[in-house]
């Protein structure tokens, strides 16, 4: 959302927007305005910036969401094996404290930027502002951004990023995306993870897990896969190897995407506010 | 949470149009919240004093409308309040749905005492003449 085009007047707000303008003026010396900006300008404004970056260098970003220990590393690791040849990757990795996760990265061969928050539980588009200044993006097809293992707060930050995935994995029960919508609304692909586990776990139904999602209004795919013994990371790989063709195509007709989330709300927030100013019009 | 971020974004924003008016303090602020923000209004309302102090909203009250959770189906088209999680058309149950409203985190409107100002320029034009 923006200050700009007015998108951030949604049916919620828009009985704010009065004819006749914003300003109003009370009889007790007091001044009232009406503004409807968003709260996250500072983040959004340089996460658009780290989005230029990206497109500039014909770069796909993707940031890979979950709680820790949901085997985000595992996979990384596993697609940088399978992807390397065809693709120069790079990783940005975020946690609390160690480099342990960019250093088992870089044993694939691969540049990885560790981000210590210290106690902060998400990334924002600042952190990666500057972890993107580290890696050389013009020599690079694949930027992966690791975020802090959280299901509650990385989801509320925009990085800059195109896609957003979310991994739950199977010992973390079915029913996370209802316990979690803001995070797993914001997915454009679920991964379930560590299937390998299904044959112990009696408890996981990875039905009940996607249509959970459904219940958000969610239309992401939902892949099942294990890093550990290989199975469905082929259908994952290969829709890593499709957005990449999808991104260089954007990028030659000078498009971008956000996360589909984002995207969403952006038009329809223009909508409303179209509605808005139409209904102003009629009834002045 | 990030709420102290969110509430040393609203002083930035606050002290921006305070400036721009003249301003000599901040009366209110109010904000609008929807759940899918993954904004707590309580736990803003507690942060706040913290960003606020020794700035110009110091002693500004800060409102905090919270926004429902609608739906607009895409399939029958009508409009649902709903659960943050259960964002299904409660018409005819279908899942493609969008959000109207329930995601926003705005800062909606502010209130400035510029009476301090409007002293000095009746000051200024009494004696003026």
């Amino acid at each position: 959302m923006c200050d700009t085009c007015g998108c951030n007047i949604t049916s919620g707000n828009q009985h704010l927007i009065k004819p006749g303008g914003k300003l109003s003026l009370a009889n007790n010396g007091v001044t009232s305005i009406s503004v409807l900006k968003n709260l996250m300008n500072e983040n959004d404004h340089v996460a658009v910036h780290n989005r230029e970056h990206f497109d500039k260098n014909n770069v796909l970003a993707i940031n890979l969401m979950s709680s820790p220990g949901s085997g985000k590393t595992a996979l990384l690791e596993e697609t940088i094996q399978q992807l390397k040849e065809q693709f120069r990757i790079a990783v940005i990795e975020g946690d609390l404290e160690t480099e342990n996760d960019a250093e088992r990265i870089r044993q694939q061969g691969v540049p990885a930027i560790q981000i210590t928050t210290g106690s902060a539980c998400h990334l924002d588009a600042h952190m990666v502002h500057d972890a993107v200044h580290d890696l050389s993006l013009k020599d690079l097809d694949i930027v992966f951004i690791e975020n802090v293992g959280n299901l509650v707060c990385p989801a509320s930050f925009d990085l800059g990023q195109h896609l957003n995935v979310t991994l739950l994995s199977v010992t973390e029960g079915d029913d996370k995306p209802s316990k979690y919508p803001v995070m797993f609304r914001a997915a454009d692909l679920m991964l379930l993870t560590k299937t390998d586990l299904l044959a112990v776990l009696d408890d996981f139904d990875t039905n009940k897990a996607e249509q959970n999602l459904r219940q958000l209004a969610s239309d992401a795919p939902v892949i099942k896969l294990s890093s550990r013994n290989g199975d469905g990371l082929t259908h994952w790989v290969d829709w890593l190897k499709q957005q990449v063709e999808l991104q260089q195509a954007r990028v030659k007709n000078g498009e971008s995407l956000k996360p589909a989330i984002q995207k969403e709300g952006a038009q329809l927030h223009i909508e409303s506010s179209k509605n808005s100013l139409l209904q102003n019009h009629s009834h002045p | 949470m990030h709420e102290l971020a969110i509430c040393q974004e609203i002083i930035i924003q606050v002290n921006a149009i305070a400036s721009e008016n003249q301003a000599s303090s901040i009366e209110s602020i109010t904000l609008q919240v929807g759940p899918l923000s993954g904004v707590e209004a309580p736990l803003l309302k507690q942060a706040f004093p913290f960003a606020a102090a020794q700035t110009v909203a110091e002693h500004a009250a800060l409102i905090i409308e919270e926004l429902p959770v609608i739906v607009e189906c895409k399939q029958c088209g009508s409009h649902s309040t709903v659960a943050t999680n259960k964002l299904i058309c409660a018409q005819c149950g279908d899942y493609h749905t969008r959000l109207v409203s329930g995601d926003e985190m705005l800062l909606a409107s502010v209130e400035l005492n510029r009476e301090h100002q409007a002293d000095k320029n009746q000051l200024a034009e009494a004696n003026h003449v």
